[in-house]
Protein backbone atom coordinates (compact mmCIF):
# COMPACT_ATOMS: atom_id res chain seq x y z
CA UNK A 1 0.00 0.00 0.00
CA UNK A 2 0.98 3.61 -0.86
CA UNK A 3 1.09 4.41 2.91
CA UNK A 4 3.04 6.78 5.47
CA UNK A 5 5.60 3.67 6.47
CA UNK A 6 6.99 4.23 2.65
CA UNK A 7 8.85 7.26 3.94
CA UNK A 8 12.14 7.05 1.40
CA UNK A 9 12.76 10.26 0.07
CA UNK A 10 10.07 12.30 1.17
CA UNK A 11 10.97 15.48 2.17
CA UNK A 12 10.31 17.63 5.55
CA UNK A 13 10.26 15.38 8.06
CA UNK A 14 13.08 17.24 10.27
CA UNK A 15 16.58 16.91 11.27
CA UNK A 16 17.80 13.50 12.86
CA UNK A 17 18.02 13.89 16.20
CA UNK A 18 20.67 11.92 18.33
CA UNK A 19 20.70 10.90 21.79
CA UNK A 20 23.59 10.46 24.07
CA UNK A 21 23.67 7.42 26.17
CA UNK A 22 20.48 6.60 25.24
CA UNK A 23 18.68 3.60 27.18
CA UNK A 24 17.73 0.36 25.53
CA UNK A 25 13.67 1.16 26.31
CA UNK A 26 13.49 4.61 27.54
CA UNK A 27 10.76 3.27 29.84
CA UNK A 28 9.71 0.18 31.30
CA UNK A 29 6.10 -0.22 29.31
CA UNK A 30 8.46 -0.11 26.23
CA UNK A 31 10.45 -3.28 27.12
CA UNK A 32 7.02 -5.02 28.39
CA UNK A 33 4.67 -4.10 24.92
CA UNK A 34 8.31 -5.14 22.48
CA UNK A 35 8.49 -8.77 24.95
CA UNK A 36 4.51 -9.09 24.59
CA UNK A 37 4.70 -8.46 20.69
CA UNK A 38 7.85 -11.40 20.51
CA UNK A 39 6.03 -13.35 22.91
CA UNK A 40 2.52 -13.46 21.30
CA UNK A 41 4.03 -14.15 18.09
CA UNK A 42 4.48 -17.62 19.17
CA UNK A 43 1.22 -18.85 19.48
CA UNK A 44 1.63 -18.61 15.40
CA UNK A 45 -1.88 -16.70 14.66
CA UNK A 46 0.32 -14.28 12.47
CA UNK A 47 3.62 -13.97 11.10
CA UNK A 48 6.24 -11.42 10.69
CA UNK A 49 4.97 -9.65 7.35
CA UNK A 50 1.64 -9.58 8.85
CA UNK A 51 2.95 -7.94 12.36
CA UNK A 52 4.50 -5.24 9.74
CA UNK A 53 1.43 -4.69 7.92
CA UNK A 54 -0.37 -4.35 10.95
CA UNK A 55 1.48 -1.22 12.22
CA UNK A 56 1.45 -0.20 8.29
CA UNK A 57 -2.73 0.52 8.53
CA UNK A 58 -2.22 3.03 11.58
CA UNK A 59 -3.95 5.66 9.88
CA UNK A 60 -1.00 8.53 8.66
CA UNK A 61 -1.71 11.40 10.96
CA UNK A 62 -1.64 8.58 14.12
CA UNK A 63 1.81 7.07 12.64
CA UNK A 64 3.50 10.41 12.75
CA UNK A 65 2.29 11.41 16.09
CA UNK A 66 2.91 7.73 17.64
CA UNK A 67 6.44 7.04 18.75
CA UNK A 68 7.89 3.29 17.87
CA UNK A 69 6.75 1.64 20.42
CA UNK A 70 3.08 3.76 20.72
CA UNK A 71 2.94 1.49 16.98
CA UNK A 72 3.78 -1.54 18.73
CA UNK A 73 0.74 -1.65 21.34
CA UNK A 74 -1.59 -0.59 18.47
CA UNK A 75 -0.29 -3.15 16.13
CA UNK A 76 -0.30 -6.36 18.44
CA UNK A 77 -4.23 -5.23 19.37
CA UNK A 78 -5.63 -5.22 16.14
CA UNK A 79 -3.56 -8.22 15.08
CA UNK A 80 -4.51 -10.11 18.48
CA UNK A 81 -8.09 -8.88 18.08
CA UNK A 82 -8.55 -10.05 14.14
CA UNK A 83 -6.67 -13.40 15.56
CA UNK A 84 -9.31 -13.77 17.79
CA UNK A 85 -7.32 -13.98 21.19
CA UNK A 86 -8.62 -11.26 22.95
CA UNK A 87 -11.94 -9.29 21.59
CA UNK A 88 -12.39 -5.30 21.94
CA UNK A 89 -14.38 -5.32 24.98
CA UNK A 90 -12.06 -7.03 26.91
CA UNK A 91 -8.77 -4.93 25.86
CA UNK A 92 -11.55 -1.73 26.87
CA UNK A 93 -12.47 -3.22 30.20
CA UNK A 94 -8.76 -4.67 30.51
CA UNK A 95 -10.19 -7.88 32.03
CA UNK A 96 -11.27 -11.09 30.62
CA UNK A 97 -14.73 -11.67 29.02
CA UNK A 98 -16.74 -14.17 31.35
CA UNK A 99 -16.71 -17.48 30.35
CA UNK A 100 -13.68 -16.81 27.80
CA UNK A 101 -11.40 -19.55 27.63
CA UNK A 102 -7.87 -19.75 28.95
CA UNK A 103 -5.22 -20.16 26.66
CA UNK A 104 -2.21 -22.54 28.12
CA UNK A 105 0.62 -22.59 28.47
CA UNK A 106 2.16 -19.22 27.42
CA UNK A 107 5.80 -19.92 26.27
CA UNK A 108 7.71 -20.05 29.50
CA UNK A 109 11.25 -18.11 29.88
CA UNK A 110 13.66 -21.25 28.66
CA UNK A 111 11.21 -21.17 25.24
CA UNK A 112 11.10 -17.42 24.53
CA UNK A 113 14.81 -16.97 24.86
CA UNK A 114 15.48 -20.21 22.67
CA UNK A 115 12.98 -18.61 20.16
CA UNK A 116 15.20 -15.70 19.68
CA UNK A 117 18.53 -17.62 19.90
CA UNK A 118 17.05 -19.48 16.95
CA UNK A 119 15.58 -16.66 14.73
CA UNK A 120 12.60 -16.95 12.11
CA UNK A 121 14.19 -17.47 9.15
CA UNK A 122 12.75 -16.49 6.54
CA UNK A 123 14.90 -18.50 3.56
CA UNK A 124 13.14 -21.44 1.94
CA UNK A 125 15.13 -24.36 1.50
CA UNK A 126 12.83 -24.43 -2.02
CA UNK A 127 15.36 -25.26 -5.58
CA UNK A 128 13.91 -22.10 -7.67
CA UNK A 129 15.54 -21.10 -10.70
CA UNK A 130 17.09 -17.83 -10.82
CA UNK A 131 15.63 -15.39 -13.07
CA UNK A 132 18.38 -13.09 -13.15
CA UNK A 133 21.81 -13.56 -13.02
CA UNK A 134 24.17 -11.43 -11.58
CA UNK A 135 25.11 -8.39 -13.45
CA UNK A 136 21.78 -8.78 -15.30
CA UNK A 137 20.18 -5.77 -15.93
CA UNK A 138 16.48 -5.26 -14.39
CA UNK A 139 13.67 -2.70 -14.39
CA UNK A 140 11.23 -2.96 -11.51
CA UNK A 141 7.42 -3.36 -12.13
CA UNK A 142 5.41 0.14 -11.84
CA UNK A 143 3.13 -1.57 -9.47
CA UNK A 144 0.70 -0.02 -6.54
CA UNK A 145 -0.73 -3.13 -4.58
CA UNK A 146 -3.49 -2.15 -2.07
CA UNK A 147 -1.99 -4.84 0.32
CA UNK A 148 1.55 -5.21 2.31
CA UNK A 149 4.62 -4.98 -0.31
CA UNK A 150 8.24 -4.29 0.49
CA UNK A 151 8.42 -3.20 -2.97
CA UNK A 152 9.07 0.82 -1.97
CA UNK A 153 7.83 3.86 -4.31
CA UNK A 154 11.03 5.92 -4.99
CA UNK A 155 12.27 2.12 -6.40
CA UNK A 156 9.24 1.54 -8.86
CA UNK A 157 9.69 1.72 -12.41
CA UNK A 158 13.44 2.21 -12.62
CA UNK A 159 16.39 0.40 -13.99
CA UNK A 160 19.06 -1.17 -11.58
CA UNK A 161 21.48 -4.30 -11.66
CA UNK A 162 21.39 -7.60 -9.91
CA UNK A 163 24.14 -7.17 -7.28
CA UNK A 164 23.48 -10.42 -5.32
CA UNK A 165 21.11 -13.66 -5.05
CA UNK A 166 20.14 -13.82 -1.81
CA UNK A 167 18.45 -17.10 -2.54
CA UNK A 168 14.45 -18.19 -1.91
CA UNK A 169 12.17 -16.43 0.83
CA UNK A 170 9.01 -16.49 1.89
CA UNK A 171 6.63 -13.69 -0.38
CA UNK A 172 5.90 -10.49 1.82
CA UNK A 173 2.85 -9.36 -0.38
CA UNK A 174 0.97 -12.92 0.46
CA UNK A 175 2.25 -14.19 3.73
CA UNK A 176 0.97 -10.93 5.35
CA UNK A 177 -2.14 -11.59 4.63
CA UNK A 178 -2.36 -15.42 4.90
CA UNK A 179 -2.23 -16.41 1.61
CA UNK A 180 1.05 -18.45 1.54
CA UNK A 181 4.68 -18.10 1.68
CA UNK A 182 4.86 -18.54 -1.95
CA UNK A 183 8.54 -18.68 -1.54
CA UNK A 184 10.44 -16.75 -4.39
CA UNK A 185 14.02 -15.29 -5.21
CA UNK A 186 15.02 -12.63 -3.48
CA UNK A 187 18.20 -10.00 -5.29
CA UNK A 188 19.67 -7.11 -3.93
CA UNK A 189 19.43 -4.81 -6.68
CA UNK A 190 21.71 -1.72 -7.44
CA UNK A 191 20.05 1.65 -8.35
CA UNK A 192 22.39 4.57 -9.31
CA UNK A 193 21.37 7.43 -7.04
CA UNK A 194 20.62 9.15 -9.87
CA UNK A 195 18.71 7.11 -11.56
CA UNK A 196 16.46 7.75 -8.69
CA UNK A 197 16.62 10.91 -7.69
CA UNK A 198 18.24 12.80 -10.89
CA UNK A 199 20.82 15.14 -11.11
CA UNK A 200 21.31 16.25 -7.57
CA UNK A 201 22.23 12.44 -6.30
CA UNK A 202 25.87 11.58 -6.42
CA UNK A 203 27.50 10.69 -9.41
CA UNK A 204 29.04 7.70 -8.07
CA UNK A 205 26.32 7.15 -5.41
CA UNK A 206 24.39 3.96 -5.90
CA UNK A 207 20.81 2.82 -3.64
CA UNK A 208 20.57 -1.06 -3.07
CA UNK A 209 17.38 -2.37 -2.38
CA UNK A 210 16.23 -6.07 -2.06
CA UNK A 211 13.90 -7.09 -4.17
CA UNK A 212 11.72 -10.38 -4.80
CA UNK A 213 11.27 -11.76 -8.23
CA UNK A 214 7.93 -10.70 -8.69
CA UNK A 215 8.81 -6.74 -8.21
CA UNK A 216 10.96 -7.02 -11.14
CA UNK A 217 11.00 -8.15 -14.97
CA UNK A 218 14.19 -8.08 -17.57
CA UNK A 219 15.60 -4.69 -18.93
CA UNK B 1 -8.19 -2.27 5.34
CA UNK B 2 -8.47 -4.10 8.84
CA UNK B 3 -11.80 -3.67 10.54
CA UNK B 4 -9.85 -3.66 13.87
CA UNK B 5 -7.95 -0.46 13.67
CA UNK B 6 -11.19 2.22 13.40
CA UNK B 7 -12.47 0.06 16.50
CA UNK B 8 -8.83 0.48 18.28
CA UNK B 9 -8.94 4.31 17.72
CA UNK B 10 -12.38 5.10 18.93
CA UNK B 11 -11.40 2.74 22.13
CA UNK B 12 -8.19 4.81 22.51
CA UNK B 13 -10.12 8.33 22.50
CA UNK B 14 -12.58 6.91 25.47
CA UNK B 15 -10.69 8.14 28.13
CA UNK B 16 -13.31 6.51 30.42
CA UNK B 17 -12.27 2.89 29.31
CA UNK B 18 -8.82 3.06 28.65
CA UNK B 19 -5.90 5.16 29.42
CA UNK B 20 -4.11 7.34 27.09
CA UNK B 21 -0.86 6.84 28.64
CA UNK B 22 0.94 4.53 27.37
CA UNK B 23 2.70 3.12 31.02
CA UNK B 24 -1.30 2.46 31.93
CA UNK B 25 -2.01 1.22 28.78
CA UNK B 26 0.38 -1.77 28.25
CA UNK B 27 -0.15 -2.21 31.76
CA UNK B 28 -3.58 -3.07 31.59
CA UNK B 29 -2.60 -5.01 28.48
CA UNK B 30 -0.29 -7.12 30.12
CA UNK B 31 -2.67 -7.83 33.13
CA UNK B 32 -5.51 -8.73 30.40
CA UNK B 33 -2.76 -10.97 28.87
CA UNK B 34 -1.60 -12.75 32.15
CA UNK B 35 -5.12 -13.34 33.29
CA UNK B 36 -6.30 -15.25 29.84
CA UNK B 37 -3.45 -17.62 30.26
CA UNK B 38 -1.43 -15.95 26.46
CA UNK B 39 1.62 -14.83 27.94
CA UNK B 40 4.24 -15.76 30.79
CA UNK B 41 5.60 -12.09 32.87
CA UNK B 42 8.47 -14.41 33.58
CA UNK B 43 8.98 -14.64 30.28
CA UNK B 44 8.32 -11.01 29.16
CA UNK B 45 11.56 -10.08 31.99
CA UNK B 46 13.51 -12.57 30.28
CA UNK B 47 13.24 -11.50 26.90
CA UNK B 48 13.94 -7.52 28.45
CA UNK B 49 16.42 -8.61 29.92
CA UNK B 50 18.39 -10.12 27.43
CA UNK B 51 17.73 -7.16 24.82
CA UNK B 52 18.95 -4.93 27.89
CA UNK B 53 21.91 -6.74 28.68
CA UNK B 54 22.96 -9.42 26.59
CA UNK B 55 22.10 -8.56 22.64
CA UNK B 56 23.53 -5.21 21.71
CA UNK B 57 26.32 -3.39 20.07
CA UNK B 58 29.22 -5.20 21.83
CA UNK B 59 28.40 -8.43 20.10
CA UNK B 60 28.68 -6.48 16.22
CA UNK B 61 31.94 -4.89 18.11
CA UNK B 62 33.47 -8.11 18.67
CA UNK B 63 33.05 -9.39 14.76
CA UNK B 64 34.67 -6.40 13.63
CA UNK B 65 37.44 -6.49 16.02
CA UNK B 66 38.18 -10.22 15.11
CA UNK B 67 37.59 -9.23 11.00
CA UNK B 68 40.44 -6.36 11.78
CA UNK B 69 42.38 -8.73 13.09
CA UNK B 70 42.43 -11.78 11.33
CA UNK B 71 42.25 -11.54 7.67
CA UNK B 72 41.15 -15.38 6.96
CA UNK B 73 37.70 -14.08 9.46
CA UNK B 74 37.61 -11.42 7.06
CA UNK B 75 37.13 -13.26 4.13
CA UNK B 76 34.79 -15.58 6.03
CA UNK B 77 32.33 -12.41 7.25
CA UNK B 78 32.51 -11.22 3.88
CA UNK B 79 31.58 -13.88 1.65
CA UNK B 80 29.39 -15.84 4.12
CA UNK B 81 28.30 -13.65 7.28
CA UNK B 82 25.99 -16.14 8.81
CA UNK B 83 28.38 -19.03 9.62
CA UNK B 84 31.17 -16.50 10.18
CA UNK B 85 29.05 -14.36 13.05
CA UNK B 86 27.71 -17.59 14.39
CA UNK B 87 31.84 -18.95 15.17
CA UNK B 88 31.35 -15.87 17.64
CA UNK B 89 28.42 -17.06 19.15
CA UNK B 90 25.94 -14.57 17.63
CA UNK B 91 22.88 -15.10 15.53
CA UNK B 92 19.02 -15.82 15.86
CA UNK B 93 16.10 -13.04 15.66
CA UNK B 94 16.77 -10.24 12.97
CA UNK B 95 20.00 -11.84 12.16
CA UNK B 96 18.80 -14.97 10.42
CA UNK B 97 20.18 -13.83 7.16
CA UNK B 98 23.27 -11.42 7.48
CA UNK B 99 25.40 -9.64 4.85
CA UNK B 100 28.24 -7.51 5.94
CA UNK B 101 29.43 -4.91 3.80
CA UNK B 102 32.83 -3.05 3.89
CA UNK B 103 34.12 0.76 3.82
CA UNK B 104 36.82 1.27 2.11
CA UNK B 105 39.18 4.41 1.18
CA UNK B 106 36.79 5.69 -1.21
CA UNK B 107 33.60 3.67 -0.67
CA UNK B 108 31.04 4.37 2.09
CA UNK B 109 28.13 2.06 3.20
CA UNK B 110 25.08 3.34 5.04
CA UNK B 111 22.68 1.13 6.32
CA UNK B 112 18.57 2.22 6.10
CA UNK B 113 14.61 0.70 6.75
CA UNK B 114 12.82 3.16 4.78
CA UNK B 115 10.05 0.75 5.10
CA UNK B 116 9.52 0.47 9.01
CA UNK B 117 13.17 -0.01 11.19
CA UNK B 118 14.40 -3.37 10.30
CA UNK B 119 18.27 -3.75 11.78
CA UNK B 120 20.46 -6.34 12.86
CA UNK B 121 19.19 -7.03 16.09
CA UNK B 122 21.55 -10.15 16.86
CA UNK B 123 24.44 -8.27 16.44
CA UNK B 124 23.58 -4.95 17.13
CA UNK B 125 20.92 -4.90 19.38
CA UNK B 126 17.53 -2.69 19.34
CA UNK B 127 18.03 0.21 16.76
CA UNK B 128 18.47 3.72 18.49
CA UNK B 129 15.71 6.27 18.48
CA UNK B 130 16.95 8.15 15.46
CA UNK B 131 17.54 4.80 12.90
CA UNK B 132 13.69 4.04 13.51
CA UNK B 133 12.59 8.47 13.23
CA UNK B 134 10.82 9.24 9.78
CA UNK B 135 13.86 12.28 9.29
CA UNK B 136 16.63 9.54 8.69
CA UNK B 137 14.38 6.84 7.12
CA UNK B 138 13.48 9.80 4.61
CA UNK B 139 16.08 11.27 4.12
CA UNK B 140 18.94 8.42 3.73
CA UNK B 141 18.30 6.78 0.60
CA UNK B 142 17.58 10.54 -1.38
CA UNK B 143 20.60 12.48 0.56
CA UNK B 144 22.76 10.22 2.47
CA UNK B 145 25.47 12.89 1.91
CA UNK B 146 22.92 15.28 3.97
CA UNK B 147 22.35 12.52 6.59
CA UNK B 148 25.82 12.05 6.96
CA UNK B 149 27.14 15.20 7.59
CA UNK B 150 25.00 16.03 10.63
CA UNK B 151 26.70 13.23 11.75
CA UNK B 152 29.34 15.41 11.69
CA UNK B 153 30.95 13.07 8.35
CA UNK B 154 32.24 15.00 5.31
CA UNK B 155 32.74 12.48 2.33
CA UNK B 156 34.61 13.64 -0.48
CA UNK B 157 33.18 14.09 -3.58
CA UNK B 158 35.24 11.12 -5.54
CA UNK B 159 33.88 8.91 -2.92
CA UNK B 160 31.33 6.57 -3.59
CA UNK B 161 28.32 6.28 -1.16
CA UNK B 162 26.43 2.74 -0.72
CA UNK B 163 22.86 2.93 1.11
CA UNK B 164 21.46 -0.36 1.68
CA UNK B 165 17.75 -0.23 2.20
CA UNK B 166 16.67 -3.92 4.33
CA UNK B 167 13.80 -4.26 2.51
CA UNK B 168 13.71 -7.74 2.81
CA UNK B 169 14.99 -10.41 5.65
CA UNK B 170 18.30 -9.51 4.84
CA UNK B 171 19.94 -7.76 7.60
CA UNK B 172 23.15 -5.45 7.07
CA UNK B 173 26.08 -5.15 9.47
CA UNK B 174 28.69 -2.29 7.95
CA UNK B 175 32.50 -3.50 8.74
CA UNK B 176 34.28 0.17 9.31
CA UNK B 177 37.64 0.62 8.08
CA UNK B 178 40.36 -0.22 11.13
CA UNK B 179 41.70 3.46 12.28
CA UNK B 180 45.43 4.59 11.72
CA UNK B 181 47.52 3.86 14.30
CA UNK B 182 45.90 1.04 15.87
CA UNK B 183 48.26 -1.60 14.65
CA UNK B 184 49.48 -2.68 18.40
CA UNK B 185 46.21 -2.91 19.89
CA UNK B 186 44.52 -6.64 20.24
CA UNK B 187 41.23 -7.52 19.53
CA UNK B 188 39.64 -6.71 22.90
CA UNK B 189 41.23 -3.35 22.34
CA UNK B 190 39.56 -3.23 19.17
CA UNK B 191 36.48 -4.13 19.64
CA UNK B 192 36.28 -1.26 21.94
CA UNK B 193 37.32 1.68 19.60
CA UNK B 194 34.15 -0.01 17.37
CA UNK B 195 30.62 2.02 18.00
CA UNK B 196 27.22 1.24 16.92
CA UNK B 197 26.92 3.94 14.66
CA UNK B 198 30.34 3.13 12.65
CA UNK B 199 28.41 -0.51 12.14
CA UNK B 200 25.70 1.67 10.74
CA UNK B 201 27.79 3.22 9.03
CA UNK B 202 26.54 6.70 10.16
CA UNK B 203 30.09 7.66 11.35
CA UNK B 204 33.84 5.96 11.08
CA UNK B 205 35.48 4.64 13.93
CA UNK B 206 37.84 7.11 15.62
CA UNK B 207 40.89 6.13 17.90
CA UNK B 208 40.46 9.48 19.68
CA UNK B 209 36.61 10.21 19.70
CA UNK B 210 36.60 6.73 21.21
CA UNK B 211 39.18 7.48 23.77
CA UNK B 212 37.56 11.05 24.79
CA UNK B 213 34.47 9.20 25.34
CA UNK B 214 35.93 7.05 27.93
Amino acid sequence: MNGIHDMGGMHGMGPIVEEKNEPVFHEGWEGRIFAMNLAMGAWRKWNLDASRHSRELIPPAEYLRMSYYEKWIAGLIALMVKAGLVRGDEIESGTAAVGSTKAVPAVNPQQALARIATGLPAKRNVDLPARFKVGQRVRTRNVHPLGHTRLPRYARGRFGTINRDHGVFVFPDTNAHFLGEQPQRVYSVCFAARELWGAQAGEKDSVYVDLWDDYLEPA
Amino acid sequence: MSPDLPDMHRHQHDHRAVPSDPALRVKALESLLVEKGLVDRAALDALVDAYENKIGPRNGARVVARAWSDPAYKQRLLSDADAAIAEMGYGGFQGEHMVVVENLAKVHNLVVCTLCSCYPWAVLGLPPVWYKSAPYRSRAVIDPRGVLREFGLELPVDAEVRVWDSTAEVRYLVLPERPAGTEAMNEEELAALVTRDAMVGARKVSVLKARSAG
